[in-house]
């Protein structure tokens, strides 16, 4: 299976509020409040780690999960961000037209 | 949404910040409260640092505002950093300094929205209240512009003599521009107190036509029913969000709670904007005030239902009392006059406040406080001045 990376979009606002991490998309205004561990993804998608070190590091030596419903979670969050552009996705390294600094991270 | 305001309210994080970054304008709109001179506007390092310290407290929405945004030359520089902190942001612009290159420049930087105003769809009527010739063009220009970009716009559309019964064109064309509309019948007094722009105001008669316009108002009938009953939530709640979840700073770093809502609160010059809104006496005020609060609104039929406004309360001499412009939005909305209006009108019917019968011959000391009577209760009259259509 091919690696995943992953990285903010430019096209969007982000605040932590409250110890939850708050994402509005630019495109089409859709709002998510992302729990502790998505938010965990979130500030990793750096486009530089693939998701898979980013599951492994970020999420399963953080929280108690089995790394089987880490990466399936994490995989369905990043395909619900990313069909909102919220999330951008490759198969490779993404660079982005400048790098977003990201609160807690 | 209001999960979040909800949850900012809680946590007393200002949410919404309304940045004006200049009072200068290239047009010169003849309901505009502001004085267009700089009087020492923030430097871009003073904006930056604001903006980051807002982003510190917690604000996610940002409104970058003025006079006009583009008159500043720094604008973009100011805007990539407010992007770069990650605010929602949205820009109120005329749009005539928009061009295709600086549509694109704000697309790139991920803004979310536009709002762009439009008098009229004709330009004769446009470019009168700007008073700048071809105003109506280029602002028409610009929105094409912003749309072809992807970028969503409103079209602000405010209402006053002169202009009043342009509203269904203007909607027209901000619908054949693919943007959407928005009405606002409020014009606020000059920022020096002068109250002459009021007389702007569209009379109560045009305003019961506009409520009445299914285009404008969506359900009519929904829209103008009589209020609800007011429950103790609403008597428990607070008047708006000003203050609350939203602040305001001006180009000289002034804070209010609203822009709309001129009650000097401190200087981010002198003070943290986090130390402003924590500590301020008069921000404070402002959020103490509960709707059972209000000694007049409390005691109105409206007060669950009205588009009150503190600042504009403020203005006319209290943040507790009544805005008569909203009264009368509500009065010709339900056809139910406000208790500000009844109360006007018994103080008018019953002559001065305080009224001194002598009952002795006269010399003859008053040794009897109830001597001093208050004004007879009035039967309550339809306003003769106010017409209802009901």
């Amino acid at each position: 299976m091919s690696e995943k990376y992953i990285t903010r979009s430019t096209a969007i606002a982000a605040h932590m509020l409250g110890g939850e991490m708050m994402v509005m998309s630019a495109t089409d205004s859709t709002f998510f409040t992302l729990n502790e561990v998505a938010t965990a993804i979130w500030q990793a998608a750096d486009g530089r780690t693939p998701l898979s070190e980013i599951v492994s590091h970020a999420v399963c030596d953080q929280f108690e999960v089995e790394p089987e419903v880490a990466r399936a979670d994490a995989e369905q969050f990043v395909e619900e961000l990313s069909g909102h552009g919220i999330l951008l996705v490759s198969d490779g390294p993404i660079e982005n037209s400048y790098s977003v600094p990201v609160e807690g991270s | 949404m209001q999960e979040m305001n909800q949850r900012a309210l809680e946590l007393g994080i200002p949410l919404s910040l309304h940045l004006d970054v200049t009072y200068r304008c290239n047009e010169r709109c003849i309901h505009c409260y502001l004085d267009h001179d700089d009087h020492g506007e923030l430097t871009t390092a003073e904006i930056k640092d604001v903006l980051e310290q807002a982003a510190a407290a917690g604000t996610f929405f940002l409104t970058l505002s003025g006079g006009e945004v583009l008159m500043r030359r720094d604008f973009f520089e100011i805007l990539e950093h407010a992007r770069r902190l990650m605010f929602n942001v949205r820009i109120k612009t005329n749009g005539v300094m928009i061009g295709s290159k600086e549509a694109r420049r704000i697309r790139e930087l991920g803004v979310e929205h536009i709002q762009i105003s439009v008098y009229s769809h004709r330009p004769e009527v446009h470019d009168a209240i700007t008073k700048l010739p071809g105003s109506l063009k280029r602002t028409i220009e610009a929105i094409r512009f912003i749309k072809s970009q992807g970028i969503k716009v409103t079209v602000a559309n405010v209402l006053m003599r002169g202009n009043s019964g342009d509203h269904a064109g203007v909607q027209a064309l901000a619908r054949e521009l693919g943007a959407s509309y928005t009405l606002d019948p409020t014009i606020t007094p000059k920022m020096d107190g002068d109250t002459s722009i009021l007389t702007l105001r569209i009379p109560g008669s045009e305003l019961n036509t506009v409520f009445r316009t299914e285009a404008l108002v969506g359900n009519v009938e929904e829209f103008c029913a009589p209020p609800p009953a007011a429950d103790e939530d609403v008597m428990e709640g607070y008047p708006c969000s000003a203050g609350h979840t939203v602040v305001y700073i001006s180009p000289y770093g002034d804070v209010t709670p609203c822009v709309q809502f001129p009650l000097p609160s401190g200087n981010i010059r002198r003070q943290k904007l986090i130390d402003i809104w924590r500590d301020s006496p008069e921000l404070k005020e402002v959020r103490s005030i509960h709707a059972k609060d209000l000694p007049v609104c409390s005691t109105c039929s409206h007060v669950g239902t009205c588009t009150r406004c503190p600042g504009l309360a403020y203005m006319e001499g209290s943040m507790r009392g009544p805005s008569t412009a909203d009264c009368e939005k509500s009065f010709q909305r339900t056809g139910i006059p406000s208790a500000n209006m009844l109360r006007k009108e018994r103080a008018k019917s019953s002559g001065p406040l305080v009224q001194i019968q002598a009952l002795r011959p006269e010399g003859f000391p008053l040794q009897n406080p109830s001597l001093i009577t208050a004004p007879a209760e009035v039967t309550l009259v339809p306003l003769q001045p106010m017409s209802s259509p009901f």
